[in-house]
């Protein structure tokens, strides 16, 4: 019936634990299957009745048949919640909201950077599957992803055996911030990397982290040459409806939930400085 | 006459700042602002000057000396919020300032005169020019509740005082908490019931009550879990104005902020009176906010303490 | 052709819509005029022109369920909140009031449309009555309102002895379609005296130079924000007496055998409003003030066609307890014309 803000039931099927404090959840509607379709970048409301909702961003690649899968951080009641709970158990799940990542579309064709912080990954994640699902519809990708520590550092099993797998036709490049035993990778933050690999501006960027890291990478990327409009970033704040009417994710003349959360940089210019 | 001797004030430090009432739109509008130097010329008191300025203090903190005009009742919040430590009395210096009780715009709207343009005092009448006619009201007629219940006209805390006052109270001001006492218990839930039914949840009445102090209310803390902006049922919403009133039981000064500003008018003194009535009466008289640095009866031990719960099982005597 | 009514039998006149469907007028209760569910004991108070809480709350109700779940081990039953289905009479709204619905109309039957609003949209019919008395806190004139010409499904004028009805839709003529006919007329007297009054109102020239879309970033950078949002309470006494504010909260309560989510107007003037779990973008009360205005004044019309989401129904006027509300935003923020 009015399936816009009434949630429906989905599964979770798998728990993967990724870092100390991030969590991949696989949800499954109740008869199998994925719940709803989605384009990469969308997100959904999920929830636990008694507890919270909130809204996530879908992990996994729209290519993927069978199930959604979100990578959720534990920060607050209903990810504490979604933590502490084993796999077969019933949550709500709504949506797809937003406006997705121009994949099918401004994308085509471009030679692309995705940069990521932290928990950051988890809406390139799908956006970085359905390029490679599609491999020969864009040119070069390259990926920077760093993390505080090697045990932060999001899906690495997947990042070293799929995406750094030379048959992927994509350039991995991985850093944490600080000299750790056993890691003989890159030492440093993302935005200094970004530097360091002195990318050439015809890119287009995908990037997502913490507040502070995109604002540091933006001044690299700025510093090497690329324009706005050839930086996406996605965004987060409180949300309650999903369908840009509950008022709280609004900014300027925009709704985050409805808008975004994918935004180009030029257009967050935009809007006041209030995210 | 404020106005100027604040201005002497500014003579002996240009920095200070002032913390009083400016005129807004309607013939009632006065809102609580901080001036500086340039601006103290939009100063203002008068009769309309209803809101206690005690509480806006605490949202501007600064390293500036301020000067702060207080009415007789709002000096009592003051030295509350003194005692509690919100406040430091040092960094103000206090204006008494002269009281006769404070019109009630809603008051005279509610006697259906509309359209008010303008209102000019006589003596104790007030002559109310509308847009259908001028009119006239007795004073007294329409003061606000709060100073019907005057705690009298001295300033408990002031460097100086400027301008008369006048003790407005009207009859015992506990008559109405002795009403309700008299009642049944039947009566007198159905006469909580249909006031606190009211309650739109602005939490107007939480947010200029001086007692009010806390940083975050338990009420708007996401970990207390009780927070609820919105209750899911009536019931729920009427025990937030009984857990306010306990809340600031043995603090509450009876400044009558919270019915001011309630937009549904719902009697929520009351509530905070009726529990000043039974403190008075088990510890002997006591008034928050009568000095600075006093022990409230609530947060006191003495071996004379009676034993209400013993004494009055059930609600009954 | 316009119908008439003898004002002795409007409460007759009331009882009969009130057998069939649900009559929603402004009625006194403890001491205040909201507009409640009429019953022949109640106290109607057309006189009174502001009711506290606006007629918002007839199709977006302040606390409304959404869904309940029933929880049973790791399993969970999904049961939607039924929409209305009911006709209802929403009786004695002043046209400021019936501008709003246009205004909440253009959020919650945008697509994708909220379905529980749509219903009662669908099932209301709104009957207004023009300002008879408009009164010094009312500006309505400044965004194009007429109080003596209010809109709604049917309009009607009073004058001492009579109620005349104007049809503005099947819906309204329905309800009238038993009374007598008169002249258009009859009227004319009781609208030329109301907009008599208009036209002197303190508040009804204001300037909203330099509140549209393209001046957004200059109105949101304006340094007096900070001494406008100084006397603020951050209550929600402006949000919740507004007949055009509709942010709302979603809330879970476990009454013990299942949990009902329900949605409750809520304010972008309190502290939680944006809050997250690490933090939020809003964090003093400048920025949430600052956001409610430039709401209303900037970021609405600039969706909208250029239309303000304020209908100068004055209500905050009145009820702001630190006499802080939008026409001071207005005056001080608006550009002025020899600027």
């Amino acid at each position: 019936m009015h399936d816009n803000i009434i949630p429906m039931l989905g599964v979770v099927t798998d728990i993967r634990t990724d870092t100390p404090d991030i969590k991949t959840f696989r949800v499954e509607g109740v008869n199998g299957g994925k719940c709803f379709e989605h384009m990469p970048g969308q997100c959904a409301m999920l929830s636990v009745p008694g507890v919270g909702e909130a809204m996530f961003s879908i992990t996994s690649s729209p290519t993927v048949k069978d199930y959604q899968e979100f990578s959720i951080k534990k920060c607050g009641c209903v990810t504490e919640w979604l933590h502490h709970m084993d796999v077969g158990q019933q949550i709500t799940i709504r949506g797809p909201y937003g406006r997705p990542f121009p994949v099918d579309d401004a994308l085509l064709g471009k030679d692309l950077l995705f940069i990521a912080g932290g928990v950051g990954l988890a809406p390139l994640h799908s956006v970085i599957n359905y390029v490679l699902d599609n491999r020969s519809k864009y040119g070069k990708v390259d990926i920077v992803y760093g993390s505080r520590s090697k045990e932060d550092l999001l899906d690495l099993p997947e990042i070293q055996s799929v995406w750094a797998d030379p048959a992927s036709d994509m350039k991995v490049h991985l850093t944490i911030d600080r000299e750790q035993e056993g890691w003989d990778g890159h030492v440093g933050f993302v935005p200094n990397f970004v530097k360091e690999l002195d990318f050439h501006p015809d890119r287009t960027v995908l990037v997502c982290g913490p507040p502070i890291m995109i604002k540091f990478v933006l001044e690299a990327l700025t510093s090497l040459g690329f324009e706005k409009t050839q930086v996406y970033t996605t965004m987060e704040l409180r949300m309650k409806c999903g369908v840009g009417k509950c008022g709280r994710c609004n900014i300027g003349d925009k709704y985050v939930c409805k808008d975004g959360p994918v935004f180009r940089f030029d257009e967050l210019d935009e809007l006041p400085a209030e995210y | 006459m404020i106005v100027n001797r604040l201005q002497e004030l500014l003579q002996d430090d240009e920095n200070l700042q002032f913390v009083g009432w400016e005129k807004g739109e309607t013939p009632f509008d006065r809102t609580p602002k901080t001036f500086t130097a340039e601006t103290l010329g939009n100063l203002c008191y008068d009769s309309f000057c209803g809101s206690n300025l005690s509480k806006y203090l605490l949202s501007q903190k600064t390293d500036k000396k301020t000067v702060v005009l207080l009415k007789p009742c709002d000096s009592y919040s003051f030295n509350q919020l003194c005692t509690e430590r919100r406040l430091n009395r040092d960094a103000y210096h206090v204006i008494g300032v002269g009281c006769k009780g404070k019109i009630d715009g809603e008051k005279i709207r509610k006697t259906g005169i509309k359209g008010i343009l303008s209102v000019r005092e006589e003596g104790e009448t007030l002559k109310i020019e509308t847009l259908y006619g001028t009119t006239e009201i007795p004073r007294k007629d329409v003061l606000l509740d709060k100073c019907l219940a005057c705690k009298g006209k001295e300033h408990k805390c002031a460097d100086e005082v400027l301008g008369e006052s006048e003790d407005t109270c009207v009859g015992d001001k506990y008559e109405t908490v002795a009403k309700l006492e008299a009642m049944t218990p039947d009566e007198r839930f159905a006469f909580w019931r249909e006031e606190l039914s009211k309650c739109i949840r602005c939490n107007a009445c939480r947010n200029a009550c001086p007692a009010c102090s806390c940083i975050k209310c338990v009420f708007d803390n996401p970990n207390s879990g009780v927070q609820n902006k919105a209750a899911a049922d009536d019931f729920e919403e009427n025990l937030f104005h009984i857990i306010r009133a306990y809340h600031v039981a043995g603090r509450c000064t009876d400044c009558g902020e919270c019915s001011r500003v309630c937009p549904q008018g719902i009697p929520l003194h009351l509530l905070n009176r009726k529990i000043i009535r039974d403190v008075n009466e088990f510890y002997g008289d006591y008034q928050a906010g009568d000095a600075i640095g006093q022990r409230h009866p609530l947060t006191d031990f003495t071996f004379e303490d009676s034993e209400p719960n013993a004494e009055r099982k059930g609600g009954g005597k | 052709m316009m119908k008439k009514l003898p004002l002795e039998q409007l409460p007759a006149f009331l009882k009969g819509i009130s057998e069939t469907k649900t009559l929603v007028a402004p009625v006194e209760k403890g001491g205040q005029v909201n507009f409640d569910l009429w019953t022949e004991d109640s106290t109607l108070r057309l006189d009174v022109l502001k009711t506290v809480k606006s007629a918002k709350g007839a199709f977006f109700p302040q606390v409304e369920d959404i869904v309940h779940f029933q929880m049973q081990g790791k399993n969970i039953d999904i049961h939607p909140a039924e929409v209305l289905t009911e006709d209802f009479v929403l009786f004695g709204v002043r046209a400021c009031d019936a501008r709003s619905f246009e205004l909440l109309d253009r959020v919650f039957l945008s697509d994708p449309t909220d379905p529980f609003y749509a219903a009662r949209r669908a099932h209301g019919t709104v009957v207004t009555l023009a300002c008879n008395r408009p009164e010094e806190t009312c500006f309505c004139t400044n965004f194009g309102i007429d109080g003596a010409d209010p809109a709604g499904d049917l309009s009607a004028w009073m004058t001492e002895d009579t109620l005349y009805f104007q049809a503005n839709t099947e819906k309204g003529a329905a309800l009238v379609a038993g009374l007598a006919d008169c002249d258009d007329g009859e009227i004319t007297e009781t609208q030329n005296s109301i907009r008599e009054i208009l036209n002197k109102l303190p508040l009804s020239n204001l300037n909203l130079t330099g509140f549209e879309g393209d001046h957004l970033k200059e109105r949101f950078d304006d340094p007096r924000w900070e001494e406008l949002s100084r006397g603020c309470l951050g209550c929600g006494t402006c949000t919740f007496v507004c007949p055009t504010c509709q942010c709302y909260d979603v809330k879970d309560f476990d009454s013990g055998n299942g949990i009902r989510r329900f949605r409750c107007w809520d304010s972008c003037m309190f502290s939680d409003f944006t809050l997250m779990a690490h933090g939020t973008n809003r964090p003093t009360q400048k920025e949430r003030f600052r956001q409610r205005f430039m709401h209303k004044l900037v970021y609405f019309p600039s969706n909208n066609d250029g239309i303000y989401s304020c209908v100068g129904c004055g209500r905050c006027l009145e009820k702001c307890p630190q006499s802080n509300h939008i026409v001071n935003v207005i005056k001080t923020l608006g550009v002025k014309e020899d600027a």
